[in-house]
């Protein structure tokens, strides 16, 4: 499957629409999850900050000035690299003791907590800025405290945790893409294959039916449905081409009868009435015609395909298609061309492939106006071999071509003209039989018809 | 002309054989295979007409059985199943014609017409004559009192057929099946143009026409001065 049949395909859509909402909740679920560690471990923090000063607050009223010093030294040397900030300034804010080397100028809030950043004095020089959280307390004497924590630590932690929800995000988006693809792959191959035997049942291959997996999934309940409809349709047509079958067998047999008797009756009439026999003859063969059509043409669709079949030399058969119809063109002052550069051989029925060009010639020479032009010709490739009618006569609207395959169908409803509107059907029957593709186009103007035979036909 | 007809269909074969009696022929009737062949086999007609499907011995069978043991009487196989390749093995099989029921009675009595008199013209002639126009089959040339007439190949292959048949009924389905080599059925009578074409050539520059249409049944070519036309 290319890409852009992929883009296309409605399982992929899905399957996308799916990964973009898998997606946002995840992110959602994701964000969740950072607002409570990251905040928690910060909680933890100025809990820690909070229990320190209320310990350093004890001291100093009870050990007064030195004791306090004392214990933030002690504190200090224990670890010196640690995460604690300390800081003991006097009423001026001038540090007495403390890993901080001078009052931070930021003021702090209403509960004492203030943000800053760690001077560049105290740490060495060339680290990233980093910041720092701290508490202030007013000690009895106008003494100020500051107890705070390096924050690089849980600014580290809290960077790798959203790393590593944003690399979770990613990949879950990746997957449920890559889920999609092989989903809407699948389910686009199955399809493909459906579409494959839908578009040879739509070629006349009414027996064909959609593959099944036997998964038993809603896909092979569809197909199926599909199917035994399928063998529904198939089983109606069948109904109605056996009655017409039918009429046409069961009438042919009375309407030769009928036509046996009134030659016999023809010598015996008086003179008056010849030309009335006659003509009531001519009217029974047409009928006949017919009805030998209609026959044909049920023999021809329920043929074994290759049962008669053998070698043809096509660009003969087409020379005396044309022998045979070049001097009917002439006579309706109609230009007959021929145009045959190759001369393949296929396997094929001769009979049936003559009977369909004389009918698409039939055809032409009926519908060309007088001066018209009508060109057979042969064009092969390493696969085909194409026998190409075309006529610049008035053609058949597109809207119409479909139609023009059908049995009884004529271009003009009026059925004015001659012929029973089933020479078209019959060349398309024996398309078929040849598994030949029969296309209708626009030959601007005029109509063109390609039977195109595959070469191993 | 002495005709067998072999046919199990009763009514079929009394049509037949009453068509053929009232056309002037002799008509022995048989209505199973072996019977059939019993007559046949006394090798004393014309043509024999044998129907495809028959109890005890099918018409192929029949037709194989007469040439193993010799018997070149012309035969002409009924069918009604009229499928493509009946036709190709009855035709293979040794049958020198084949029709498809239902037909019209004017064919088949062409055709059995026809078929007789292959069986005496078949000793090789170079030559034909109808009346004043005559056709050289080794020089391929074709002259009418004393003119030359041009005429293309296939117009030759008509001609020969015609003439061959000089005084029998041909009908168009006998002309494309000859002529042309394919058995098929055309919508429109296009052997009709074949025809006015090939008489314009051999009819048009002179008094006597030799070329007729018999209505309804096809076409004629015959001497003008013969009696009873």
């Amino acid at each position: 499957m290319h890409a852009a049949q992929l883009l296309r395909s409605s399982a992929f859509r899905v399957a996308l629409v799916y990964a973009v909402l898998f997606g946002a909740s995840v992110l959602l679920l994701f964000g969740f999850i950072y607002w409570s560690t990251a905040g928690f471990m910060r909680q933890q923090s100025d809990a820690t900050i909070e229990a320190e000063i209320a310990g350093l607050a004890e001291r100093y009223r009870s050990d007064g000035l030195n004791g306090l010093t004392a214990l933030i030294e002690q504190r200090l040397s224990r670890a010196p690299e640690g995460p604690s900030i300390y800081l003991f300034a006097g009423p001026d804010r001038r540090p007495i003791v403390g890993n901080l080397d001078r009052w931070p100028a930021a003021e702090p809030d209403a509960e004492g907590w203030i943000d800053f950043r760690l001077g560049e004095s105290t740490r060495p020089q060339g680290e990233s800025v980093r910041m720092a959280r701290a508490k202030v307390f007013r000690l009895a004497g106008g003494f100020n405290l500051l107890v705070g924590r390096d924050m690089q630590e849980l600014e580290a932690i809290e960077a790798r945790i959203v790393r590593t929800l944003i690399w979770g995000v990613g990949m879950t988006a990746l997957l449920a893409l890559a889920g999609g693809v092989a989903v809407s792959y699948g389910v686009g191959r199955r399809l493909g294959s459906i579409n494959v035997a839908i578009d040879e049942i739509m070629k006349g291959r009414l027996s064909r039916r959609l593959p099944t997996r036997d998964s038993g999934d809603e896909l092979d309940l569809l197909v199926g449905n599909v199917n035994r409809m399928l063998t529904n349709i198939e089983a109606a047509m069948d109904d109605v081409r056996r009655v017409s079958d039918n009429i046409a067998h069961d009438l042919r047999t009375p309407l030769t009868r009928l036509r046996n008797r009134l030659e016999l009756v023809r010598g015996a009439t008086a003179p008056d009435n010849e030309e009335a026999v006659a003509d009531a003859i001519h009217e029974a063969d047409r009928l006949l015609q017919t009805f030998n059509a209609l026959l044909r043409i049920a023999r021809v669709e329920s043929r074994n395909r290759t049962d008669g079949f053998r070698d043809v030399e096509i660009a003969s058969l087409l020379a005396d298609v044309a022998d045979l119809y070049g001097p009917v063109a002439e006579a309706r002052g109609q230009r007959l061309e021929v145009s045959v550069q190759s001369a393949p051989v296929i396997v094929a029925d001769a009979d049936l492939l003559f009977q369909a060009l004389a009918n698409l010639l039939d055809n032409a020479v009926k519908y060309v106006p007088r001066g018209g032009r009508i060109k057979l010709s042969l064009a092969t490739d390493a696969a085909t071999a194409t026998i190409v009618v075309e006529d610049d006569g008035p053609g058949i609207p597109e809207a119409l071509r479909g139609k023009a395959l059908r049995r009884f169908w004529r271009l003009d409803d009026s059925r004015s003209s001659p012929g029973s509107g089933l020479g078209l059907s019959l060349v398309a029957a024996v398309a078929r039989l040849h598994d030949a593709e029969l296309l209708l186009e626009d030959a601007a103007p005029g109509l063109r018809v390609l039977l195109r035979l595959p070469a191993g036909a | 002309m002495r005709i067998l007809v072999i046919e199990d269909d009763r009514e079929m074969l009394a049509y037949i054989a009453k068509g053929l009696r009232e056309s002037g022929h002799v008509v022995d009737e048989a209505s199973d295979g072996k019977d059939g062949l019993f007559l046949v086999l006394e090798g004393k007609y014309d043509v024999v007409v044998v129907d495809r499907m028959l109890p005890g011995r099918d018409g192929v069978s029949i037709v194989q059985t007469m040439r193993s043991s010799d018997n070149r009487t012309p035969v002409l196989i009924l069918s009604a199943l009229g499928e493509v390749d009946d036709r190709v093995e009855g035709l293979r099989k040794g049958a020198d014609d084949y029709l498809t029921k239902p037909f019209a009675f004017s064919e088949l009595l062409a055709r059995i017409e026809a078929l007789a008199r292959r069986s005496d013209a078949e000793a090789i002639t170079t030559t034909l004559r109808v009346g004043d126009l005559e056709m050289n089959l080794l020089a391929r040339t074709v002259v009418r009192a004393g003119q030359t007439i041009d005429v293309q190949p296939r117009e030759f292959r008509l001609l020969e057929y015609l003439m061959r048949h000089s005084g029998q009924v041909v009908t168009r389905t006998m002309l494309l099946e000859k002529v042309w080599d394919y058995h098929f059925d055309p919508q429109t009578n296009v052997i009709d143009v074949h025809i006015s074409r090939l008489r314009r050539k051999i009819d048009r520059d002179f008094p006597e026409p030799l070329l007729q249409t018999v209505r309804g049944m096809g076409y004629v070519m015959r001497p003008p001065d013969k009696e009873g036309s």
